[in-house]
């Protein structure tokens, strides 16, 4: 009886020791993982999924790497290989390892009419039908890798200088980055040929990024996530047909909104938080 | 050279895979592409590590068929022919670890038994739960994370950068800390492969009547407790952590030890 109680008692302790190291470990592991998956202005290859579920969905087998780098428009006139676009992340880089992702200041994506990169996706975490057009034929100009950004104290066009060397770099010249003509106040007989860039035809290759003659690039690629703005479901452009249609035959005094503030008076929320 | 047989023939292919797949990012090869995660062998066919999408879809998404296929292509394979041998003929950390393991006897550092409380040789089974659990909590694959094997793997293919550190580590963690600790303790791949590869038919047989109970092949043995049967009696080896890796069949002078295909009626009865 006391041994069988003994064993027992063993049990119970190796259990509990075996269940509480687990939890340790999985407590310690999960933390890690999520420190390790959050590297958010990362840009990823054509026809990405959304980030949070592309870092599970990836594979990381480097297909798409490998295709880069091996495709044949990417080797100089003597026949060397150049480096490819997509690197895979490796420890150091503060990526998520082994997933694929480029630099545009380094190497640009110079959007490939066949986009080797995605067809070789065995995870589909490089979604081909979000590149597919009408045709159903592949298009690189579909692809949403992320958004130029321009920062107008650094552009040197912005200083009345003239430097169009992101327009000229734009695969989609005149479409996804016009020149803007204003009259330069300050000299009075100049003017600035300012670059700007349509959000809903950027692809994010960077080729402008890689162009930009300031030290630190001017115009940059940033993830669409960080890049873009959201309205909101609450303003309508009353200009707009399509938009007009979100309200319904809705009469303008039929549309109220109620929330915490409309029980109270205007006089007793407008004036809350300030001092005299 | 009898000695090395199969060790070399595993050099070979190890290095030989790790070439292929070097080749496929460095020269455009399309023999063997990609990495462990998801391969493509000739172009076509594919290869997907069975355990890396049990991750990924215990994370909550779903998953490319070719990934799919490669994966159940692969959890066959080793299923019914090779056991547990992707950890002994593939898998480019075993060069690491069995570097660490000679150096021990060379440097005879297991002149004393030591007992390690915490690391059980189970603790990869947990570690192999454990990641899947994780995995779902975490919204990632999370062995993917820091897991040598690949990192060991792509650094071959792409550059080591920082990744070498985790490879460094392994190798210390085996040459001071645990005999065969990573690839014999906590492995959560190796215990994977342990499970699928329990009823495959290659496997080392021994043969009671010539052997002389030296207890080389105990010595050079990275999972010895597979090796119940030397001195007791004429069977194979049917446990599912030996990596037929064929070391005790290299150093037995008495040929006590053969691979040979799996006697399914005798196991039945023993």
């Amino acid at each position: 009886m006391k041994s069988s109680n003994n064993n027992r008692r063993k049990f119970m302790a190796t259990t509990l020791q075996s269940v509480g190291l687990t939890a340790l470990g999985g407590l310690l592991w999960s933390g890690y993982c999520d420190e390790a998956k959050s590297s958010p202005l990362v840009l990823r290859p054509p026809g990405a999924i959304p980030e949070e579920q592309f870092i599970d969905v990836c594979i990381k087998c480097g297909l798409c790497a490998e295709a880069c780098v091996n495709r044949e428009s990417n080797k100089n006139r003597d026949g060397t290989q150049r480096e490819g676009t997509l690197k895979i992340a490796k420890g150091g880089d503060h990526k998520l390892i082994g997933t694929p992702f480029f630099v545009p200041r380094e190497v640009p994506c110079y959007m490939c009419d066949d986009i080797p990169c995605v067809p070789v996706c065995p995870s589909e975490a490089l979604d081909m039908e979000s590149l597919l057009n009408e045709k159903r034929e592949l298009d690189i100009n579909r692809a949403k890798m992320g958004l130029a950004v321009v920062h107008k104290e650094s552009c040197i066009a912005y200083w009345g200088l003239q430097c169009d060397a992101c327009y000229r770099a734009c695969p989609l010249l005149d479409e996804a980055l016009t020149l803007e003509y204003q009259k330069n106040a300050r000299t009075g007989k100049h003017a600035f040929l300012l670059p700007v860039v349509h959000s809903d035809i950027c692809t994010g290759c960077g080729l402008c990024e890689k162009a930009c003659v300031t030290e630190k690039p001017a115009i940059f690629v940033l993830p669409r996530k960080y890049s873009t703005g959201k309205v909101g479901d609450h303003y309508v452009k009353g200009w707009d047909i399509k938009d007009q249609q979100r309200v319904g035959d809705r009469k303008i005094d039929e549309i109220e909104t109620h929330d915490e503030r409309s029980k109270q008076k205007p006089s007793d929320y407008l004036n809350r938080g300030i001092e005299y | 050279m009898k000695k090395f047989k199969y060790l070399l023939l595993r050099r070979v292919t190890q290095i030989g895979l790790m070439f292929l797949y070097f080749s496929a990012n460095a020269y455009g090869w399309h023999i063997l592409e990609g990495t462990f995660g998801s391969s493509k062998l000739f172009g076509f066919i594919p290869l997907a590590d069975p355990y890396t999408t049990l991750q990924v879809l215990s994370a909550g998404f779903l998953i490319g068929a070719d990934v799919l296929i490669g994966a159940l292509l692969i959890t066959l394979f080793y299923m019914i022919v090779g056991g547990r041998a992707f950890c002994s003929w593939v898998c480019p950390i075993n060069m690491v670890t069995d570097l660490s393991n000679w150096l021990r006897r060379k440097l005879k550092l297991d002149k004393e038994e030591v007992n390690y409380r915490f690391l059980k040789r189970r603790t990869r089974y947990w570690i192999m739960v454990l990641g899947l659990i994780v995995s779902a909590i975490v919204g990632i694959a999370a062995f993917e994370v820091f897991s040598p094997i690949t990192i060991m793997q792509r650094g071959i293919i792409f550059g080591f950068g920082a990744g070498i550190s985790v490879i460094v580590a392994i190798f210390l963690f085996d040459l001071f800390g645990v005999k065969n600790g990573w690839c014999g303790h906590l492995c959560p791949l190796g215990a994977f492969y342990s499970i699928i590869g329990k009823k495959s038919i290659i496997r080392v047989k021994h043969d009671h009547e010539v052997c002389t109970n030296c207890m080389e092949c105990k010595a050079v043995c990275p999972e010895n407790q597979v090796l119940k049967m030397i001195n007791r009696e004429s069977i194979s080896v049917t446990d599912g952590e030996c990596t037929n890796c064929g070391r005790c069949i290299d150093v037995c002078r008495e040929d006590a030890l053969s691979f040979a295909i799996r006697d399914f009626n005798k196991n039945k009865k023993s």
